[in-house]
């Protein structure tokens, strides 16, 4: 049971550096709320994975990439903004998600672990970290510029619409890992809170990244710890979650002093 | 021998949907030359520099001669305030996507006058005239040889305006830098600009400014009487030389 719940640590941990770097872009592309909505695009993956007892895990993960890919393309097709096509992806696979996943399942799906992590599972959540945290250092230059203006992107040889799917691929990676050990719901809170913790407190790029990424860290940390000695919750998820909000509200005391 | 165009632009047309913003559009451009670009809202001035740097769909030809390198400055960027990025940040951005020298950055601010202590705040403080500076700066890094510049001075004040336009000027004097700039002000236009390609639906044309800027020209492609026109050439206007012959006006 120690080695499992050192297991998940330590992916929580690398987990929330990955969560913060995905968080600080996601806010500049102000999509900070898709990341939210996007978790939910996993919910008819887990249900019909459950119904056939399969792997959530990989349930959730194909539909959660087939969904982000059909955002992808409504947005292409329709000019749609990236909120609205998420928006009406996500109503669907909530609908479709609430009609098949059986009823005993449903709250653990949202709030709660898949599962016990496995060694493979966790050397799998590793390697998508990895692949994260590797992906937006290489493409945080295109990112910053086509978030400006897509057009100068595009004028220095950026592919931006290329570029836009690969964001919401690693965007969607990063919610995945975070479905492990903080539900449906709650997934996306490392990547939303963190990012808007440091956006208080930083004006420069890299200042902005490395506050996120201390939040996110000291976020799963303490959230674990508490939830271990304090809370016990059967999840760390929302003590986790309830810490990094805790930042958050003192980066607003802290900015209002600055100012 | 004949010299080849640094740019051949051949029955340019740009179309989204069923509606053609450009049509059958040919016009050339020399190495060095200060091409303005005008005409009312809607002739395609935007649409024209984005099908030049191949950012839309087109259909016809545009070929750029071999050595060109293009710098873009697009239209006024409204910097998102809450975008946590410096100046440097956005001009290091390209140095690094190019991979060009490190020194460059240094460089190019220095000859735009970007102090460090500008260079170092974030872009959504910047005023506007010190963040088209910036773009200015983004553009020429890189080394291009041609700048294709997108309304540089719409809502900056006269002044500023004014400093825009001369370190567009000097661009182009001291590094021999070609330019092809869209622009409303005409009295800029005509001061700066070597050829004017004005761009009207029924009749684009291309020349020097002192033939295609003419009172009737301009009530043509504004369908308004040209005011700011008689106040800058009041004087040439009353000169026969500048009249104009069809042949000069035609693209």
């Amino acid at each position: 049971m120690l080695r499992v719940q050192g297991l998940l640590l330590v992916l929580a941990l690398f987990f929330s550096l990955a969560a913060a770097l995905v968080g600080c872009l996601a806010l500049m592309k102000r999509m900070l709320l898709a990341s939210d909505v996007i978790s939910h695009l996993a919910l008819p993956g887990i249900g019909i994975a459950l119904l056939l007892r399969k792997s959530p895990i990989l349930g959730g993960a194909a539909t959660l990439f087939l969904g982000t890919f059909l955002v992808w393309r409504l947005q292409r097709k329709t000019g749609l903004a990236t909120e609205s096509a998420i928006g009406v992806i996500f109503a669907t696979a909530l609908a479709i998600g609430a009609a098949v996943i059986p009823n005993e399942d449903l709250a653990e799906s949202l709030f709660g672990e898949l599962g016990k992590i496995s060694l493979v599972g966790f050397l799998l959540g590793m390697a998508a970290v990895a692949l994260v945290i590797v992906s937006i250092a290489l493409l945080r230059d295109q990112l910053s510029l086509s978030i400006l203006s897509p057009d100068l992107a595009a004028a220095t040889g950026v592919n931006v619409p290329r570029l836009d799917l690969r964001f919401l691929l690693i965007f969607s990676l990063t919610v995945l890992v975070g479905l492990r050990f903080m539900g449906a719901l709650l997934a996306s809170s490392l990547v939303i809170m963190p990012a808007a913790t440091a956006r208080q407190l930083a004006d420069k790029l890299t200042n902005f990244v490395l506050v996120a990424s201390a939040a996110s860290l000291l976020s799963v940390i303490a959230g674990f710890l508490l939830n271990a000695f304090l809370f016990k919750f059967p999840t760390a998820g929302p003590t986790i979650t309830m810490f990094s909000a805790l930042l958050f509200g003192l980066s607003l005391l802290v900015r209002k002093r600055l100012s | 021998m004949t010299v080849e165009p640094l740019l051949s632009v051949t029955n340019l047309t740009v179309a989204f949907g069923n509606h053609a913003v450009i049509q059958g559009l040919s016009f050339k451009v020399n190495q060095g030359d200060g091409v303005a670009i005008i005409g009312p809202n809607g002739a395609g001035k935007t649409v024209l520099l984005k099908a030049l740097l191949h950012l839309i769909a087109y259909r016809g030809e545009i070929r750029w001669s071999q050595a060109t390198r293009l710098g873009y400055v697009p239209q006024k960027i409204v910097a998102d305030r809450q975008l946590p990025l410096s100046a440097r940040d956005f001009l290091a951005a390209k140095v690094r996507l190019l991979k060009l020298p490190s020194d460059e950055l240094e460089q190019v601010s220095t000859e735009l006058g970007l102090t460090t202590q500008l260079l170092d705040a974030n872009i959504g403080i910047l005023s506007g005239g010190q963040f088209q500076k910036v773009l200015i700066a983004f553009a020429l890094l890189g080394r291009p040889n041609v700048l294709l510049v997108d309304e540089p001075t719409a809502s900056l004040d006269e002044l500023t305006e004014e400093r825009i336009y001369e370190l567009l000027q000097s661009l182009q004097k001291n590094r021999g830098m070609t330019i092809l700039l869209v622009s409303h002000d005409l009295s800029v236009v005509y001061r700066n600009a070597s050829l004017v390609l004005c761009l009207s639906k029924d009749k684009p044309c291309m020349g020097p400014p002192k033939k295609i800027l003419t009172p009737a020209m301009l009530e043509e492609l504004y369908s308004a009487p040209s005011l700011y026109y008689r106040h800058i050439h009041e004087h040439e206007w009353a000169s026969p030389g500048a009249e104009t012959t069809p042949e000069e006006k035609k693209c």
